[in-house]
């Protein structure tokens, strides 16, 4: 389970429904080699971002970009964790334990 | 004159000629071999080394004036000697306080992506200023700093041949650093001729304790590559000891509570004692906490687990590790620039 997850609010959801209510979709990043297998990413509000982690020891990911930091914790060779962004805008994804790991995310609408 | 400290092999000289101009030896292998050094020392565009700007870093690497009382140098915590290290558990400081972590090694530097033990430095050139600048360390304040050198006409003219024009400065004082800091790298070592393709090169026991290395003792889940770090940072257990921020203290990211950075094996034989605070003298030591999975279980890394390494396999991984180091190398010692050695009022 992640520890700091940005929900999006009520409101939030209200207004997606209410922009045509398009399904939110999902997208998978790995962590291979001690790198995330793409250095950007563009998502819909809504979306979200299933992070996989591939190598033989564990990774991080979080995000200290405000609004809508968090961190998803620790996890082994083989587990995901997953992250809804509800907020647009730009969010630096790192991993903690591997600073060289980087990834720009964008959220539009 | 200059002064040989240690007299090196014919390897090693070589070695080091070649490091001036900007390389560092490599054979083929290593384009294949990522546990061998990759061809080239990294510098960045704007601080490509040149001999005058490793001669001024050299120089200034060495000189006391650089410390608030006169007395000490980068080389005097960084010492040739020891490794680039100071064999001293925790690092000694200004007017010999005891400090609260070791001092790494600046042996292959040039390669970390990220510096300090707490990664608060991004290159060599940011770190280079923060001991001198830091009251507890070297304790000279870097406006007196770049005054005491800039009244050296030795030094102005050596700045002016390492960076034509740009003056004595903060800027070209850590750059000059950096650029010496750039030819300090790890010897080939008896691994590195067996990688090569020298069977002979090391004992049975260092290869078997090359496959625990990379398998039941899980240690290149962390000391990967040929500089055997991954620049990251990890909570090891090391007993707690009031120093419990580490990483932490620069990302406030909850795995980073008690981690630090990931050190170097290379010339690890010649770097005791071991861990960020020292607390071990040998590398038996070393061995024994991580087969225990650590010791302060609080915030520990998912990495660490206790191993079971048998007698012998802990043995190997030791034999292993010890094929790291390398012959020694010649280190010339600078001749000063003369000029005053002035303690500054703060520290008398």
């Amino acid at each position: 389970m992640t520890l700091k997850k940005t929900l999006p609010s009520l409101a939030g959801l209200l207004l997606l429904a209410f922009a045509g209510g398009a399904a939110a979709a999902e997208h998978m990043v790995t962590q291979k080699n001690k790198a995330f297998d793409k250095t950007a990413l563009t998502i819909k509000a809504g979306d979200k971002v299933n992070f996989k982690n591939d190598d033989p020891f564990v990774h991080n990911v979080f995000s200290l970009t405000e609004p809508g930091s968090f961190d998803l914790g620790t996890y082994a060779q083989g587990q995901a964790k997953g992250q809804v962004f509800a907020q647009e805008g730009k969010f630096e994804i790192e991993c903690a334990i591997h600073p060289e790991m980087k990834l720009l995310l964008t959220v539009t609408k | 004159m200059n002064v040989k400290l240690i007299a090196g092999a014919i390897a090693g000289l070589a070695a080091a000629a070649s490091l001036i101009a900007g390389q560092v030896v490599a054979t083929e292998a290593s384009k294949q071999d990522p546990w061998l050094r990759p061809a080239a020392v990294p510098a960045p565009a704007d601080n490509v080394p040149n001999a005058d700007r490793v001669e001024l870093g050299r120089a200034l690497f060495f000189d006391p004036r650089l410390s608030g009382s006169g007395m000490i140098s980068c080389a005097t915590c960084h010492n040739p000697s020891l490794g680039w290290a100071d064999g001293q558990p925790t690092a000694i400081g200004h007017m010999s306080k005891r400090l609260g972590r070791a001092t790494p090694t600046i042996v292959n530097s040039a390669y970390n992506t990220i510096q300090m033990w707490d990664g608060r430095k991004a290159t060599l050139e940011d770190q280079a200023l923060g001991p001198i600048g830091d009251p507890n360390e070297m304790a000279l304040p870097i406006p007196q700093m770049l005054e005491r050198l800039g009244a050296i006409d030795g030094y102005r003219a050596m700045f002016e041949r390492a960076y034509p024009g740009q003056g004595v400065t903060a800027e070209t004082v850590a750059k000059a650093i950096a650029s010496f800091e750039r030819t300090v790298v790890s010897s080939t070592s008896p691994f590195d001729r067996w990688r090569s393709g020298d069977a002979t090169a090391v004992s049975d026991a260092a290869k078997r304790g090359f496959e625990v290395f990379n398998g039941k003792g899980n240690c290149a889940a962390c000391h990967q590559g040929f500089n055997f770090t991954d620049n990251g940072f990890h909570n090891i257990g090391v007993k707690a000891d009031g120093d419990t921020e580490g990483r932490f203290a620069h990302r406030r990211v909850k795995v980073l509570k008690g981690a630090f950075k990931t050190p170097t094996l290379r010339e690890i034989a010649l770097t005791a004692p071991y861990m960020r605070n020292g607390m071990y003298a040998t590398l038996e030591e070393v061995v024994d906490h991580y087969d225990r999975g650590g010791d302060d279980t609080s915030n520990l890394s998912p990495n660490m687990k206790p191993l079971g390494l048998n007698p012998q396999e802990k043995a190997d991984l030791v034999a292993f590790m010890k094929t790291l180091t390398g012959a020694p190398v010649a280190i010339v010692v600078p001749q000063l620039p003369p000029g005053p050695v002035t303690a500054t009022t703060a520290s008398r």
